[in-house]
This record gives structure tokens, sequence and C-alpha cells, in this order.
């Protein structure tokens, strides 16, 4: 039994066994096998030797190949394929150090390139591309099937990883998926928004996990105190499966909410609404009784399958959350992500700094064809219900302007084409930059609405990298600088009479809720799971004392006293859940 | 009776070194031989069959090379490696592979 602590981001009890997987870009992780089973693992070295060999004389023989260059170079790795010290080494490795044929591939061909990349001549350091491609082309028949067995699930598993990128979460069978644990990432990484949304235990930040796993055993994930027991024994496992029954009494308590109001002891109704990523998650913001989706993250659209998103796929998208939400508002957010994470960009600029990069609505500004498909489709979309677009990372006026200019683009296109839509979509801006915040009363003249992306607005303003673990901790909604910067943005939406949600991770935090309504926020949009526990919370508090609370953190100084203060307002209120 | 061992040294003259198609070349006729053959460049030492080695051996232009052979045709392995270096390479001006594939 081996038990270790991570950062708990998404609650719950999982009890299952492990599937480890590694990332797309076959960084493998070190993985221990039985000194019974160097033979066989020595046998699927060599059948993956074999096959790329295989396959290389195909291609090879292929017609459109016998020019001679490309030729050329997968003869090369063909020498390279049949060079017997070559798969020696390989051979050797998993023998004395007793890991899997993968993790001897990728360790020593990356030895191998990595001793030509640093050699000073251009013909030889290229060379490590070369092996690159050999690594990859035996890491595919070496892991192509377990890649694949994360979509053909047939068991409940929780999944082992190093880190999980948004195209690896987006191609899970949700269904049997009971749980994450990764390496990497912090409190509001990627594994842990996917997490929280389907409402599954995650933790993270764990360090060097999968060495440790055993080829057969179970896995527990204690997604409230962020603990991972590996290979539990049975008085560890009795007490966990107790432990996990009583959590789904509370949440089943909870559940019985659903369809009362949010609303405070003194009668203010507070709109708590689902963020999704996925369409089929909106019926999951019904099911837990949200008033409607507050955020639709879109990027999905653009990671997943092969190729750039056309028009109908973010209309049938949009239109199966529309439907599922029943009337009830959808704010679609526009593309948010960097020009370096488009698989179809064909943006090859290395940033520097990519979070201060080309990214968000910087990069759709200047990729007019991809940022107005994706309007057309919102537009297209806007007559199936009450829906409301959004422009992610503005900061300045001048970005919000040429955002509209575009979108008027689009509707005069679509009114030539008698295409139908609603011309006074609401259009707002997601306030998640400290430029954005501080001009919020200009802003506000020309949005129709604002969403305070708290997790951005974060690190922007405290300069930390939150998936940093050694800054991490620096990573405060409590902390005074930011709080500051909300209230101007709450009270410059206030003059300006337009609506203003939360949508970042603050908004279901239960010790932050109070001083967001005291702060005068009424509505919060929130991962959809989170919603209930939320809805209990506003239930049993007034806006009189959140009001209280609120001017009282003005008067502290650091962000530990407030949260030290937050944290024992919250825990009087709802014991249960701390 | 000693089994035949021969030694020389060559210089590799073109260009792009031992890259690519010339390394292949040079691993291929190696390979056609009986005898091991070895091939010195500092203190490092090749298998001259093995491709890996070969390449990893980093022969730019200018290196010098010791080339030891041992075996029945160990006479006729030296010759014709040296005559593949010295030669062949510099013959055929499409031998370097100057661009790759994207």
């Amino acid at each position: 039994m081996e038990i270790r602590k991570g950062i708990a981001v998404s609650p719950g009890i999982a009890i299952a066994k492990p599937m480890l997987i590694d990332s797309k870009d076959y960084r493998i992780p070190r993985r221990s096998i039985l000194p019974s089973q160097r033979s066989s693992e020595i046998q699927r070295l060599r059948k993956a030797f074999a096959t790329a060999i295989s396959e290389l004389e195909e291609i090879g023989s292929a017609k459109d190949i016998k020019e001679s260059k490309i030729q050329d170079i997968f003869a090369v790795h063909m020498r390279f394929l049949r060079d017997r010290s070559f798969r020696k080494r390989m051979t050797d490795f998993i023998k004395n150090e007793l890991v899997t044929a993968e993790y001897a591939v990728s360790t020593i061909l990356r030895e191998i390139a990595s001793h030509f990349a640093g050699i000073d001549d251009a013909y030889i350091s290229e060379r490590a591309a070369d092996i690159y491609d050999i690594e990859k082309r035996l890491l595919v028949r070496l892991l192509g099937k377990r890649q694949e067995e994360v979509d053909y699930l047939r068991e409940e598993v929780v999944i082992l990883s190093s880190d999980l990128t948004p195209t690896q979460t987006a191609g899970f069978n949700k269904t049997f998926v009971k749980g994450f644990a990764t390496e990497k990432g912090g409190r509001t990484s990627h594994t842990a928004i996917v997490a929280r949304s389907m409402g599954i235990p995650a933790v993270v930040a764990l360090g060097d996990l999968s060495s440790e796993v055993p080829p057969e055993c179970v896995v527990i994930i204690d997604g409230n105190r962020g603990v991972v027991v590996i290979d539990p024994d049975e008085e560890t496992l009795k007490q966990y499966d107790r432990y996990s029954q009583q959590m789904t009494q509370f949440v089943s308590k909870l559940d019985e909410l659903r369809d009362l109001p949010a609303e405070t002891r003194d009668g203010v109704v507070i709109h708590l609404m689902g963020n999704i990523e996925f369409p089929d998650e909106a019926e999951i913001v019904t099911a837990k009784g949200g008033a409607g989706i507050g955020l639709y993250r879109t990027e999905f659209l653009y990671l997943y399958g092969g190729q750039e998103p056309t028009e109908e796929d973010h209309y049938n998208a949009y239109a199966e959350a529309i439907r599922a939400v029943n009337g009830k508002p959808v704010v679609i957010r526009t593309m948010d992500l960097g020009a370096d994470k488009l698989p179809h960009s064909g943006w090859h600029v290395k940033e520097a700094n990519p979070v201060l990069g080309l990214r968000s609505i910087r990069y759709c500004l200047q990729a007019l064809p991809l940022f107005k498909t994706q309007l057309r489709a919102i537009l297209r979309a806007s007559v199936l219900g009450d829906v409301r677009v959004m422009f992610p990372l503005i900061t300045n006026l001048q970005e919000l302007r040429q955002a509209k200019m575009i979108l008027r683009d689009v509707m005069e296109d679509l009114d030539e084409g008698a295409i139908p839509y609603n011309a006074k979509i609401p259009v707002g801006i997601m306030i998640e930059t400290p430029s954005s915040a501080l001009i919020a009363n200009l802003l506000a003249s020309e949005s129709s609405f604002f969403s305070v992306g708290t997790n951005d607005l974060i690190q922007y303003t405290l300069a930390v990298d939150r998936a940093n673990e050694h800054v991490s901790t620096l990573f405060s909604a409590a902390e005074p600088a930011v709080l500051r910067l909300m209230r101007g943005v709450i009270q410059d939406a206030h003059k300006a009479k337009i609506p203003l949600s939360v949508c970042g991770e603050v908004a279901s935090d239960s010790e932050f809720i109070m001083p967001l309504l005291g702060m005068g926020v009424r509505t919060l949009s929130m991962a959809p799971p989170m919603i209930p526990e939320v809805k209990k919370i506003i239930r049993l508090v007034t806006i009189e004392e959140c009001n209280r609370l609120s001017r009282k953190i003005t008067t502290m100084d650091s962000h530990r006293q407030i949260q030290n203060f937050l944290r024992d307002a919250a825990t009087r209120i709802l014991p249960e859940t701390f | 009776m000693s089994v035949p061992t021969y030694e020389i040294e060559i210089e590799i003259r073109n260009p792009e070194g031992l890259h690519m198609r010339p390394a292949m070349q040079f691993v291929d006729l190696a390979n056609s031989f009986e005898s091991d053959i070895s091939v010195g460049h500092q203190d490092v030492s090749a298998d001259a069959k093995s491709i890996m080695q070969m390449t990893m051996l980093a022969a730019t232009c200018g290196t010098r090379l010791k080339i030891t052979a041992v075996g029945p045709d160990a006479a006729r392995a030296v010759e014709a490696l040296q005559d593949m270096v010295n030669n062949k390479f510099m013959d055929n001006p499409d031998i370097a592979m100057s661009e790759k594939e994207g």
C-alpha cells in the first residue's frame, strides 16, 4: 500500500482499477515490470521493431515515395531498426532496469537524440529529428492499443497520468472514468476543471506516480482530502467504501434542493449557472437546477477532431446545448486558445511567453476566417434560445470595438443570405486582465454584460502561474489586490446598469460565496455539479451578513488574514463540507 | 596463424560529413564484408556495421577516422571503405541530403 498526498481539485471518492495513460507527445512514465515479465516485454519490443520495419518497407515501395530524398530518410530509419547494437541497448535496458518496452524505447532514443542535438554541426544535430521519428514509430506500435483502450473502456477505471491534455479528456468515455490522479497540475489546471465539470474526484500534483503502481491493483482517489492510495490494504479499502457511501448520501441530500430557489434568507435571488465545455454537459446544468449556462467554453471544438471545426460543427454543438437548457440563457464564449495550442493554425513560431502572446481574442482578430466561422454559427444559433456572445481576454476598448465590428460584418453577410439571427444578441466581455478591470467603466458603456474570469484575473494581477507548483501558493483570490480590482469592476457594472457574473473557480468556492454576494454579485457560474452545494450556502445566509463580512475584509491587509477569516465564516454556516 | 588485421587512416572531406546517405552507404558496404570492422575517432570506437554507432561518431568534414578490419577479407574491406570515402562521396554531388523533407 502506498499513500500519496497531492492537491484535491474535485471532490468525491473513487475506487477502481487504474488506467495509466501517456501524454500525446509520448513522454513515457517509468513503469516497472516483474522479473518474470522481462521476456514478454522484450518480445513486445521485437514485435514493435518487426512491424515498424515492414511498415517502412511498405512506405519505401510506394510509388510517390520513390523520389530519392524521402526514400533515403526512410532507408536510414530502416538501417537503424535493423541495427542489432541499437536494439540491444533497449533490450539490455529492459533486462537491467526492469521497465516496460515503451519506457526503454523512449529513454534510449531520447539519449541518442540528445547526443545528436548537442553536436555543433547542423547536419548532425538535425539527426535528432530522425531519432524522434523512429521513436514515434515504435511507440505507436507499443502504445497504440493502450491509447485506444481509453475510448473503448468496458469497466470502471481511474485515470493516472503525468498530466492530461484537453484532447485526451475530450476522448474519454465518461461512463467508465471514475476519477483522475495526475503527477502535475494545480487547483485550476485543465484536469481539475474537467473533473469538476464531470463531477468526478481528482487529485493533482502528486509527483512521480506511475512507478509506484503494481501491475494488478486498485487505486483510491480521495478528492476531498487530496489523497491517493495505491494498492490499499483491506482495512483501508473498507474504510473508504463506508466513507464513499456517506458522501453519496450527502450529495443526494443536496440534490433535493434542486427545485428550491437560490434565494438568501432575506429574499434576494441569486442566479446560479453552469460552466460547460461539452454540449452534453448542458443537461447536467438542468439536472442540478442551474439557471442557464453562464460560460460555454468552445475550445474543444478546435482541439478535438482532425480538422478546424466547420460552421456546422459549431452550430450543431451550440444547438444541442441551447435546446438542453430549454430557453434559459446560454453565454457562448468565443475561442480562447493560444495560437500555439491550435493544431490547425499553421502557427509554429515559438513564443517566449505564450500567456502574454498571440492568443484568444487577439488571435481571432488576426485569423478572421476562423473567427467569422464561429460568429456565424453563434448568430445562427441565436434564434434557438436566449443566446449571448462573449469575447475573452479583452484588454482595451479598441479590441472590443474591432470584435463587435466583425460581428456586424457577419450579421450583414447573414442578412444578404436572408439567414435568420437575433440582431439584438447581447454582446459581453470577460473581465480577466487587470487592464480591463481598471477601465471597466469605459468597457461597460459598450458591453451588454461582464463576466469576471477570476482564474486569469488572479494570474495576470499577481503574475503567478497557477500550474507552477513552486509559486502556486501565491495564487489566491483573497489577495487584497485581487479583491480591490473585483470590487471596482462590480461597482462599474452597477453604475452602467449592466449584468455581471463571476465565472471563475471562486464562484463555487464555499468560502467566497459570502464575500462575492457582499460585494454585489448576483450571478455565479460554476461547474454544474457544484450548483447544489452553492445553493445550500446561499439559502443559509442573509445579504445583510454578507455585506458586513465584505466590508470587514476591506480593512484586512493580507491574503492569509482574509482567507482565515472567510474560512471561519464559512465553517459556521456549512460545517459538513469542511 | 594470426587473423589478418588491416588498419588505415582516412579523412572525411565531403562537406556534410558522414551524414544520412553517406553513413548509410558506408555501413552497407561494411556489412558486405565478413571481417569485424571498427572505426575510431579520438578515443571512441564504433562498429562500422552499426548505423547508430557510426552516426554517433559525428564525423563532420575534416574528421580523421581510423578504420581497423580484422578477418579473412580485412584487406579488401579497408581498401573498399577508403575508396568510398575518398572518391565516391566526393564524386557524387547529389549524395548529400542538403534538405530534408518537411
